[in-house]
């Protein structure tokens, strides 16, 4: 078995694909019009055939409490790898995203928290303090 | 008063105030990370949720939502409201 779609729910799809695109660097994979909605998937370009996020519409009544249970506690729903998080904290900070949590040591590793937009947190971590 | 000393009588919310004191405005989760990953606290979630509750009451931490998190702040009065009800005094001064 292997790990091929997840995915996190999203506000807007229009919004989160320019966000996951142009903001985050991430490039899409699959845009599939489905009903009113799309099926979008990004993927990352350093692995273009690897894990795929999909970008999908809030439709449930229960993603809203969920959602907004998560992000009040500062929990995020989803993780990248990145090589430095220092750096992508820079480089995002630039970019105007919001984060809720810089970068911090945690155990060998860094993390920091950021609010994507579109209504979740995202942890970014770099593989080991030693990669910084 | 008995509130803020029965507040500080706990390891690992003396802790969390450590942590907020030297930079605050924290969530939940990064305080969690903080004391499993720095302190080896291995309390769950909820049993930090609720310390951070027994520190707020004591009017130790403020919390502040900013966007759509709540962010958790030192307050050091009810300390400063110790040392003026018992004055340090300065030794071997006269």
């Amino acid at each position: 078995m292997r790990i091929t779609i997840t995915g996190v729910f999203v506000d807007d799809q229009e919004a989160a694909l320019a966000f996951y695109t142009d903001v985050l660097g991430f490039q899409v994979k699959h845009n599939v019009p489905v009903g009113e909605h799309a099926w979008i998937t990004v993927v990352s370009p350093s692995a273009p055939d690897g894990p795929e996020l999909l970008l999908e519409p809030v439709g449930h009544p229960a993603v809203k409490p969920y959602r907004d249970a998560l992000v009040e506690d500062g929990i995020p729903l989803a993780q990248f790898g990145v090589d430095n998080v220092e750096a992508e904290f820079e480089r995002l900070t630039a970019r105007g995203v919001t984060f809720t949590q810089p970068p911090t040591e945690y155990e060998d590793h860094m993390i920091a928290v950021f609010d994507d937009t579109c209504g979740n947190l995202i942890m970014i971590q770099s593989d080991s303090v030693a990669d910084e | 008063m008995a509130d803020v000393f029965r507040a500080l009588d706990d390891e690992t919310r003396r802790l969390i105030l450590d942590e907020l004191a030297v930079s605050d405005g924290k969530t939940l989760f990064e305080i969690c990370s903080l004391m499993a990953g720095k302190h080896g606290v291995g309390s769950t979630r909820q049993a930090i949720s609720q310390h951070l509750a027994v520190l707020e009451s004591a009017g130790l931490i403020t919390t502040e939502r900013r966007g759509r998190s709540k962010f958790h702040y030192f307050d050091s009065e009810p300390l400063a409201a110790i040392i003026r009800r018992w004055p340090i005094v300065e030794k071997g001064n006269q």
